[in-house]
């Protein structure tokens, strides 16, 4: 089986995101692997080892596919660390400031071309926040989506998978036939920290380059303008009171006078 | 006058007050159809559910599909409507069903997307607060059907009375949108509290609860409000993850939010600071939450809590 992995680097969620020239600064962060990614990756990992693994010579490979700036090879390299086999990142000038339209376009074509059975990725990135990505690469593959799995079985023998799906709709069980795109919600897995040995191996691993003529698709300016942008207001401090006895009081008359009970 | 698509949204086989509030959105910006996506033979009886809201008629789909099928099948349907009936806009509400439904549609009408809108203007304008209620933007889809996505409980809706006349709308699913089955479902686990992210109060702790939650969740019940936590919490397993508040989990605004023992890195503050009251209690004078409160205490929450809940209980 060949397991593909999408995953996107981000600006750390620890950091504080600001605009410039109406796209998100990315130049001034500190930028590492999606977190809700490494639970795809993780996923991936485990699918794997569960029917035979992913070592050299083994039944099951894992890539992980990335579409950004160069600087983006160092999240690659993390999930290369955790025992990915190889990444392909797409990489080109011309996709600077694209939309989740032809983010999924490029990532569906390189899927489509790979090979893939089956497709895992997070939820949603940590700085747009959209979750269309998943749904958006079933759409123009023609696979079945599973998306928002809390609980992921594969069936290689059989090539089906089955997936909990959890929102606030719910819980889902869902089934289809491989090729499929799932999800996987956070804290599906607990990721692994990459070992000496991975990080070690990762150095010696592949990250291909491709650029969008590799690719093979061709990407219009995004369908959806900014127009323009503001930092909110920052909110002042309000009253802070020290507990001497009484603070619990004080709070219920605040919410009182603020008639917020 | 242009045709807004809004896709109606149920819970179980009433109308939510999304419904409306897609409604009153998609009124200005055109004349509102509802598509009301229903299992065979209940489609007249949950159009009758859409009692309010600026809605001009109602196109009824009846498929087995939908609900067979899932996401795939309810955009396939969706967007057979929407070019059906040259809409211009296709407005859904912004919840995980919602968010992939939206996706589908524009792939399928070839068209851009902005989601997480907490406002529309008359002119197909956009709001969005990102990175955690930091910054506003403004955007326009500038190609194909603008595809929006409305948050639930942004806007104010119209709730005029509301009898539209209704039509049964035919829509042929297609292979490529039945890959995947759903066997079962179940509705979501209600417990005694609202849900995190519609609840009008939402009361949290972190770190400085230590893992003892009971104050916080005394308190959150007086107010009739929902739990949170901050990831330091669920990490740690002190409560369950489908709670957190933050950047990689919840983002909540409530009329009224009380962080207990929450320091408030950007990662919690992220998920929250669009809150209309903010009230913390932190015994860490130097809590960074403390510069954004509208009321806050200094001291142990396990002090500070029960006496809040006893005076709250006394004034009810």
């Amino acid at each position: 089986m060949k397991i593909a992995v999408c995953i996107k680097q981000v600006p750390d969620s620890w950091a504080e995101k600001k605009m410039v020239n109406s796209r998100l600064d990315r130049e001034g962060v500190d930028a590492v692997l999606n977190d809700l990614d490494e639970y795809a990756v993780e996923e991936a990992l485990r699918i794997a080892e569960a029917h035979g693994g992913n070592e050299e010579g083994g039944p099951h490979t894992v890539t992980v596919i990335s579409m950004g700036p160069e600087r983006a090879t160092e999240a690659v390299r993390k999930s290369l660390s955790m025992g990915v086999n190889d990444a392909i990142l797409i990489t080109d000038a011309a996709l600077a400031g694209s939309d989740a339209l032809a983010t999924s376009a490029v990532l569906a074509k390189t899927i489509a071309d790979g090979g893939f059975d089956l497709v895992i990725c997070g939820t949603e990135s940590t700085d747009a926040r959209m979750s269309v990505i998943p749904a958006m690469i079933s759409a123009r593959l023609g696979w079945a989506q599973l998306t928002f799995a809390s609980k992921v079985e594969v069936d290689p023998a059989a090539s089906t998978v089955a997936i909990t799906r959890v929102t606030e709709a719910g819980v889902d069980e869902i089934s289809a036939s491989l090729p499929a795109v799932i999800s996987v919600v956070e804290k599906i897995n607990e990721p692994r920290y990459p070992s000496f040995k991975g990080i070690m191996a990762a150095k010696k691993k592949t990250i291909e380059t491709r650029d969008l003529a590799t690719v093979g698709v061709s990407v219009a300016s995004a369908w959806s303008e900014v127009k323009d942008f503001a930092l909110r207001p920052a909110r002042s401090a309000g009253v802070v009171v020290t507990d001497s006895g009484d603070g619990g009081n004080a709070l219920a008359t605040f919410l009182a006078e603020k008639k917020l009970i | 006058m242009s045709t807004v698509i809004i896709l109606a949204d149920f819970q179980g086989e009433a109308a939510t007050k999304t419904t409306a509030e897609l409604a009153t959105v998609g009124a200005r910006m055109g004349s509102v159809c509802a598509v009301v996506l229903a299992p065979a033979g209940k489609g007249a009886a949950m159009a009758a559910t859409l009692t309010q809201g600026p809605i001009s008629s109602i196109a009824i789909v009846e498929s087995d599909d939908v609900a067979k099928h899932g996401v795939a099948a309810a955009a396939d349907a969706l967007a057979q409507v929407a070019k059906a009936k040259g809409a211009e806009v296709v407005l859904v509400a912004s919840h995980a069903f919602g968010k992939e439904v939206a996706a589908r549609v524009a792939i399928a009408l070839e068209s851009g997307i902005i989601t997480d809108a907490v406002d529309v203007a008359a002119d197909k304008v956009a709001t969005q607060l990102v990175f955690g209620g930091s910054t506003t933007v403004h955007s326009t889809v500038v190609h194909g059907t603008a595809v929006i996505t409305l948050r639930p409980n942004s806007v104010e809706a119209d709730l005029t009375a509301s009898s539209a006349p209704s039509e049964t709308v035919a829509v042929t699913i297609s292979d490529a949108s039945k890959k995947s089955s759903i066997s079962s479902s179940q509705p979501p686990v209600k417990g005694g509290r609202p849900e995190l992210t519609e609840a009008s109060v939402v009361v949290s702790g972190g770190r400085g609860t230590n893992g003892d939650f009971a104050a916080v969740e005394s308190f959150a019940d007086i107010l009739g409000a929902a739990v949170g936590a901050s990831r330091a919490a669920t990490d740690a397993g002190w409560y369950p993850h489908s709670h957190q508040v933050g950047q990689t989990g919840k983002s909540v605004s409530p009329q009224l939010y009380v962080a207990c023992g929450i320091s408030g890195a950007i990662q919690h503050r992220a998920g929250m600071q669009t809150s209309k009251t903010i009230v913390v209690v932190n015994k860490d004078p130097e809590a960074p939450l403390f510069e954004i409160c509208d009321f806050g205490v200094v001291g142990d929450l396990f002090a500070v809590l029960p006496q809040a809940t006893t005076a709250v209980s006394a004034q009810k």
